[in-house]
């Protein structure tokens, strides 16, 4: 090597560091030993997954608790493709990552190589951009770009495909392009007429509200959003990824809304004459039939994505931009208003109809009251079913960032790795984990990472021996017919955890319940508490017909 | 409806991917796509021609605006664009039919640009309803093979000044 020369591999391990990257999760291979080898020298830590699929959902995890692009890493061909269902969870939830993935050499793509696939072609649909890197000195370029694109606009997850010829090629650093994104230029502020008219239509509402989306947790817009419900007085709903905007105790939070929401949030939604959606994508999920969904109301459609806009929901004004910066915006303007009656009329609904789960026994409900009781402030995890649903009905979180879940994909295993990225982001804060006995066996071999690296996450395994949300789906519209979902008494989550060298709990009474989660809080461990539910009840409130406000509760 | 889409972007390998799996993800069938060098270095624009829902495809426009490499997306309005096309038609060619051809050729500003062995290749350019025209009278003969490049699609006036 010549003096001023360097090869792909440190240029892109120097890059990272610029980019100020603390810690990569990933999985080597045969494709990736390039950047490994220059890893040893550098101050960026490693965290050795124990499946790519893991790796990304870590690097996601870390980057919802911390807002900080999270970065994750794979070998070529399989380690690329295990990566994808954790790539695709990030760029639903719009969260900032950046996978690097080896590639074979040059000379041999295209050809069917050992270890090859098209991972650019592959992941273009699930990336918010993608990278096939030629030339070891346009590394510097690239890598900036792509944390640039990952954490600005909407974010999202950017891959950047490394053949191993490039990792190893040697260049000279006057050599570099500069980086160059003349097509992106995401919308930040509102526009002020946009605003203007908002504010008025805010004026002139008798019923408004506001339905807070994820959008409103990404772009840190909590602190102006409860400034802006406290001074003009209007209800607040959420979507599954908005339950962290606003603390859950708040005087006009009235919980989430959609086909498992509240059903004074649905009415809300159902009664309202306004309602402002702030970092909201209107999934139907949330909205149940179209037809049927808001049918008073003008909609002002806050987001920073434009194709967001009337996609789903036709907006009577939208304003694409940064939340944070709109709300703050309409804040500055609107007056002091009150709608005491409005408020009041949505207090007696939600009165009338209280979360009516058992809070007794060995339910996941009174689980969860218990952990709310017991925990201070945590990082919530949730994984994907039944118990994601009692998760966000019945524990009530306090500040943004403190409940991860995969709301828009969907994918069931990303809890127990996401929380461990969750912890190495914010060391100081509990991160619990709250899982189903189904979705907990897609991934928990990733505890012996958190052994291996003293990541001391608690892992609750809602355990009733079934798919519980296939159930309960089988149950509501499939005349009892269940198929599939039963899990059958095989398992021991506690002995399984212990084999993996975590702390394994077994709990079967109720009294077993707290004594178990302090035990997990405060043992300095990796813990499971494998829960044995007394029995299998369904998740409701659910709405079973053709508006919101046809539900089973 | 149909709709011309023009799309400015960077000439680089995988974008055209990128851009043509935005509409078929979405069930869009491209009649036509064409794409080329400009005036800019590194920089291709592509003419899209689809049919298909206004609303779907107006999600598609702005899905394609968030790509990285796309500089402009527009929804090209027939009456403020020049709008070309060009063909290619081998015709086989009698003796008894060469006059008649001949005569068609003169009316639909063709030309021939090969012959040999009684076909020629004759080419055609135009908008797309001159192309339509020229074949339904070729068709009358025996077409050995043709091809159609597709619609270009220009606005007129100040570049971005159509609204």
């Amino acid at each position: 090597m010549k003096k001023g020369q360097k090869t792909g591999a440190r240029a892109l391990v120097k890059a990272l560091e610029s980019a100020g990257v603390e810690y990569i999760f990933g999985y080597p291979g045969g494709a990736t030993l390039p950047i490994y080898d220059e890893l040893a020298h550098s101050s960026i830590k490693h965290i050795l997954a124990r499946h790519e699929q893991g790796a990304a959902h870590m690097a996601d995890g870390y980057a919802r608790a911390s807002g900080k692009v999270g970065v994750c890493m794979a070998t070529s061909g399989p380690g690329a493709t295990n990566l994808v269902t954790g790539i695709a969870t990030a760029y639903m939830d719009s969260s900032p990552v950046v996978a690097i993935t080896g590639q074979v050499a040059t000379s041999m793509i295209g050809n069917d190589a050992f270890q090859e696939v098209d991972t650019t072609g592959i992941t273009i649909p699930i990336t918010k951009h993608n990278y096939l890197i030629k030339n070891a000195s346009d590394i510097p370029a690239i890598v900036e770009e792509a944390f640039y694109i990952a954490s600005t606009g909407r974010k999202g997850p950017v891959l950047i495909d490394i053949p191993k010829d490039v990792q190893q090629e040697l260049f000279y650093s006057h050599q570099s392009r500069k980086i160059n994104l003349e097509g992106y230029k995401p919308t930040l502020k509102g526009h002020p007429g946009q605003i203007r008219r908002a504010v008025q239509l805010i004026k002139n509402a008798k019923k408004p509200l506001i339905i807070a989306g994820g959008g409103v947790v990404i772009s840190d817009a909590s602190e102006e959003l409860i400034a802006l419900i406290k001074k003009a007085s209007i209800p607040v709903i959420h979507t599954l990824m908005g339950k962290s905007a606003v603390p859950n105790n708040h005087e006009l939070f009235f919980g989430m809304l959609g086909y498992h929401g509240r059903v004074a949030a649905n009415t809300a939604v159902n009664e309202a004459d306004l309602i402002i959606a702030a970092g909201v994508r209107f999934v139907d999920r949330t909205t149940g039939p179209l037809k049927t969904f808001a049918r008073q109301a003008k909609i002002i459609h806050i987001d920073i994505d434009p194709a967001e806009i009337s996609k789903n929901i036709p907006a009577f004004l939208p304003i694409v931009g940064d939340a944070k910066n709109i709300l703050s915006q309409i804040l500055k303007t609107i007056p002091e208003i009150k709608h005491d009656e409005w408020i009041k009329y949505l207090q007696s609904v939600a009165a009338k109809h209280p979360l009516k789960a058992k809070l007794s026994g060995v339910t996941t409900p009174n689980i969860i009251r218990i952990l709310k009781e017991i925990t201070e402030n945590p990082v919530v995890v949730t994984d994907v079913g039944k118990h994601q649903m009692f998760a966000v009905h019945y524990f009530p979180v306090e500040t943004a960032h403190s409940f991860l879940t995969s709301g828009g994909l969907g994918t069931m295993g990303f809890s127990v790795p996401a929380a461990i990225g969750a912890k190495v982001a914010v060391k100081n804060r509990q991160v619990v984990d709250i899982a189903g006995d189904g979705s907990f066996l897609m991934t928990c071999q990733q505890l012996a990472t958190a052994v291996q690296y003293n990541i001391p996450i608690l892992v609750l395994v809602m355990n009733d021996y079934c798919l519980g949300m296939i159930h309960q789906l089988q149950d509501v519209s499939y005349g009892k017919r269940y198929q599939a979902c039963d899990l059958d008494k095989i398992v021991d989550h506690a002995k399984l955890a212990e084999s993996l060298g975590a702390c394994g709990i077994r709990v079967t009474e109720e009294q077993e319940i707290a004594p178990a989660i302090s035990e997990g809080l405060s043992n300095g461990k990796p813990t499971v508490i494998d829960f044995i539910l007394e029995e299998k009840s369904n998740a409701y409130p659910m709405v079973t017909g053709k508006s919101l406000l046809e539900y089973i509760e | 409806m149909k709709h011309t889409i023009s799309i400015l972007c960077d000439d680089i390998p995988g974008v055209m991917t990128r851009i043509s799996g935005l509409f078929s993800r979405r069930g869009f069938n491209i009649e036509s796509l064409t794409v080329g060098h400009t005036e800019i270095p590194d920089k291709s624009r592509f003419t899209i021609v689809v049919k298909g829902d206004d609303t779907v495809l107006e999600q598609v426009r702005k899905q394609l605006q968030k790509l990285i490499h796309v500089l402009k997306v527009r929804d090209i309005k027939r009456s403020l664009a020049v709008e070309r096309e060009h063909a290619l038609i081998k015709i086989r060619v009698n003796e008894e039919q060469r006059g008649e051809i001949l005569q068609i050729i003169t009316a639909v500003q063709a030309r021939i640009v090969d012959s040999a062995d009684n076909m020629w290749i004759l080419e055609v350019t135009g908008n797309s309803i001159h192309i339509d025209n020229a074949f339904n009278l070729f068709r009358s003969y025996e077409i050995l093979e043709s091809i159609r490049t597709g619609k270009i699609a220009l606005e007129r006036g100040e570049p971005g000044s159509v609204k």
